[in-house]
Parts: C-alpha cells; structure tokens; sequence
C-alpha cells in the first residue's frame, strides 16, 4: 500500500465527513426555511444575512446548554446511545460513489471511498444499526415514554426493513449486482433505474421516510403521545446529536435513493459534456448533478414532512405489513417474470 | 325528532374507495396544495425593521402637546389621571413664574408627569377626558425593556419635541 493511497482516502473520509455534518448542520436551517415558507412565514432571519448562520447559533445553544444525565438513568448507556446513532449515521456514505473516477495526472483517483462488492448489504446494515442509537437511548433513560418511544421506533425499523430489503430484491433483478458503483455504472446517461422500477423506488421511498424516522412516520419522536420520544431525558449537546443524526440519515438516505434509482452522478447528455470540458471538470460536474438529486429529495422529505399529518400507529403497522410487503413481493415476481420473458 | 330549520344535514360515512385506501392521491393532491403556499407572499411583517400600517384611530404611544406657539397645553388638572381605569397617570402641578411664559400656556403645569407604560391598557380615557387637547395616544407602539421602572415614562418621553422656528 503506497502512501498516496493512504492520503486519498484520508482525504476523502474527511472530505465527506465535513460534508455530511455541514448538511445536516444546513438540513436543519433548511427544515426551518422550508416549514416557514410552506406555511407563508419568513423564517429564521436574525443570524446573519437571510438567517444564515442561524445553525451556528443554533449548535452553540446545544452546547451552552447544561447537561443533565438523570440519577436514575443507565449512565454509560445514556452515554453511548447518541454517540451510536451519530456513528451509524455517519459510515452510510462510505460505501456512495461519489462520481467518476477522477484522473489527476495518470493517477487514478475513485471518488469513493471502499467499492466493497456488497455495498447495498453494507447500507442496510449500517441503517439497521442506526434504531440501536435510538434504542439505548430510550433504554438508558429508565422513564416510561423515552421506552415506549424505543419499543415503537425499533418494531417500526424493523416492519419497514422487511418492505426495504424486498423491494431492493427486484431491483437486484434488475442490475445483478450487489456492488453500488456497478448499479450506478449501469444507468449511464438516462438509463436510470427509477425508469425500471417506479414501484419498488415508491416502496423505497416510503420505508426510507420510515427509516429515518421522518414524518409521516415519526412515531417514535411525536409530542403529543410520548413527550418528546426516546430524547426526553437528554439535554446539551445529547439531543443536539440525536436530532444531528436524523438529519445525517435524511442525507445518507437520499443519497442511497439518488445512487440506486436515479442514477448516481449519471445525467443525460454527460458523454457530450464530457468531450466538451475535459476529463477532469466532467466528473466533477457529475458530482455536481449527484448533489444537486441528493439536495432534491432531502427537500422532498421537507416538503412531506410539512404536508402530511403523521399516521397512527395500527395505521403505520398495517401499511408496513399489509401493504408495503404485499406490493414488494409482486413487484418482485412482476419483475422476475419480464426478466425472464426477456431472456427467453 | 323533525329539525325545525331543516339545515341539518346527513353525512354517510361511505367506506373508502380503492384510490382513496391507496393514499397517493390525496398525498399528492397535499403536496400540491403545500407548494402552492411556497411561491405565496408571507404574511410575516419583519417588526422592527417594518411596521404594518396602523388604523387612523389607533392608539399607540402618548405625546404631550404643545399648541402653535411651542408652548406645552398641558395645565395638570389631573382629569386624565383621574379618568385613567388603570390607575397608569400620575403628576405634579406646578406654578408658572412670569419668566416661563413662552414654556407653558397656562399659569399652572406639570412639573412632573408620569405614565406608567406597564399599568397602561390604551383605552384612550385620557385623551377624552383632556380639557385642553393636551395629550393624544398617537404615538409609535411603546417599545420592550427590561427593568419595570424603564416603563414609567416621564415628561422626557411624553412631551413632543419644541417647534422648529424656520
């Protein structure tokens, strides 16, 4: 292993670590502009021209606040559940191609930082983990509705799972790979995925709302039942990394979303644009396009998040298992059947 | 029992059709109706920076008023404080000496006048009940502060500025 190598991607980890906390940081002044001018208000404005360094402000609240760790509480748990839901948060985006390979030089550089041959297995199981964070905060804090906050948000996690993992099946149908940058090879120019599969990206989409605990499905954090959920007891900069972390999700999952479905850093017409700004500026663009798809959908689950009132839980639980599944499983079967009839 | 205006009206709680079971429709039909509001003006007024516009009669802060020689109306009769339902007006009459004459119109005034702008509900009693046209509420809103005794203002506050002589 040569020490370029070793820089690169230390380079690109950090890059994208920044990245992500700079977005989420942004999401959550966003959320706020978008609510605000969804319900004819201005929003926050105060902080900076336009309200811009409201997150700022916002972060250095979180950490001035005091810090209160309840007598009764599980202390080392009620320690580690937000730092386990920042981490799970933060190492979904390790295995996104981020744009073509770069080529500085002769060297080539992937703007990715591990193509491991698995990747989808590997966000689905960093999004798994993220319900622990959730679940060990609402353990740790011993007080009745941070519990019955854990206990809805990890069966919810898994309902929905199960409706994620069968519609990412026919996709598999579709691609016969399980390795992202082939998937997102595969949808060069505008041959993307969501064109393929429109039901099993709308299965997506729905469970990755629920995943991320956004509304419609944000039982686990709603008020007016369970106080505040699973983040009752925390304060400080502890809440501050639960609520940071949802907003991570949120980017990683549209991340995930733009990457399977709508074709990654792929746009029409990028081979033309590519013979007319050169092999370097070209992927760069491309990681433009894919920034500018991620910017899209974290405004969609904004927008849905101010649109829809947020569903009860037999309600939830019915559409996970009865609808959800029940739809992935034909489309499954559908796509199966084409493919074969295809290849017949 | 027969309605007597025969308004009453009779819903049928009809079981769900299959697009309306689906939710698709009505979500997106909400989202249209949410993003409508996006490109809509905003309500919000940006306070103070922006003031929305007031009614004629609407009463804000009070002013002391002189009359057209610069000289102050008010002459401490004390029927504003007496008119005041929330016990918000206070003063000190004073004798005018000869030397004053330009400052005061009549022989008695107010050496010390004081609203206290916490007490004050803005009914505008005082300004009925003024003899001379001395005091209006047709001031700004009175501003926030911190300290209670901020609130009382005096004749610093309440006086309008002298006439400029052009």
């Amino acid at each position: 292993m040569d020490i370029n190598f070793v820089i690169e991607k230390f380079v690109l980890v950090t890059a994208l670590f920044a990245i992500s906390l700079v977005i989420a940081m942004y999401s959550t002044y966003a959320e706020r502009k978008v609510a605000a001018f969804l319900q004819d208000r201005l929003g926050p404005d105060r902080a900076g021209p336009f309200g811009i360094l409201q997150p700022l402000a916002d972060g250095l609240k979180m950490f001035m606040k005091e810090e209160i760790i309840p007598s009764h509480a599980s202390k080392w748990l009620f320690m580690v559940g937000p730092g386990l839901a920042m981490l799970c948060a933060c190492i979904g985006t390790a295995v996104i191609p981020w744009g073509q390979d770069l080529n500085v030089d002769g060297r080539i550089i992937p703007l990715q930082v591990t193509d491991i041959n698995v990747g989808v297995l590997y966000i689905f199981g960093v999004v798994s983990l993220g319900v622990y964070g959730v679940m060990i905060g609402g353990w740790a804090s011993n007080n009745k509705y941070s519990l019955l906050s854990a206990i809805r948000a990890a069966s919810q996690n898994i309902s929905y799972e199960v409706a994620m993992g069968l519609s990412i099946i026919a996709l598999l149908l579709v691609t016969n790979s399980l390795s992202l940058r082939e998937i997102v090879e595969q949808q060069h120019e505008w041959r993307w995925n969501v064109l393929y599969q429109p039901l099993g990206f709308l299965i997506f989409m729905v469970c990755s709302f629920a995943e991320t605990n956004r509304a419609p499905f944000d039982l686990p954090e709603c008020e007016t039942e369970l106080i505040g959920g699973y983040h009752t007891e925390y304060s400080s900069m502890k809440l501050g990394f639960y609520l940071f972390a949802e907003y991570i999700n949120m980017f990683v999952s549209s991340a995930v979303m733009a990457t399977l479905y709508f074709g990654g850093y792929n746009y029409p017409g990028m081979e033309w644009v590519a013979t007319q700004v050169g092999p370097i500026a070209a992927p760069l663009i491309g990681t433009a396009v894919l920034f500018l798809k991620i910017f899209m959908f974290i405004f969609f689950f904004m927008w849905v998040r101010w649109t829809i009132p947020r569903f009860r839980y037999d309600q939830l639980m019915n559409l996970g298992w009865k609808g959800l599944i029940p739809l992935a499983i034909a489309n499954i079967v559908i796509t199966g059947i084409v493919i074969a009839v295809k290849n017949f | 029992m027969e309605s007597l205006s025969n308004k009453k009206k009779v819903l049928e709680q009809k079981p769900l059709n299959f697009a309306e079971r689906m939710y698709l429709p009505a979500i997106v039909k909400g989202l249209g109706t949410t993003m409508s509001h996006f490109f809509k003006k905003s309500a919000t007024v940006r306070y103070p920076e922006v003031e929305r516009e007031f009614s004629i009669n609407w009463r804000g802060m009070h002013s002391l008023k002189r009359d057209e020689e610069g000289r102050e109306r008010c002459t401490a009769c004390g029927l504003c404080a007496l008119s005041c339902p929330a016990e918000a007006i206070t003063m000190i009459a004073a004798e005018r000496k000869p030397e004053e004459k330009e400052l005061y119109r009549e022989e008695k005034y107010a050496a010390v006048y004081e609203i206290n702008m916490l007490r004050c509900i803005f009914c505008g009693l005082c300004e009925e009940a003024c003899p001379k046209e001395a005091i209006y509420l047709d001031g700004p809103i009175v501003p926030s502060d911190y300290l209670r005794k901020d609130f009382i203002y005096g004749k610093d506050k309440l006086v309008e500025a002298p006439l400029e002589v052009k």
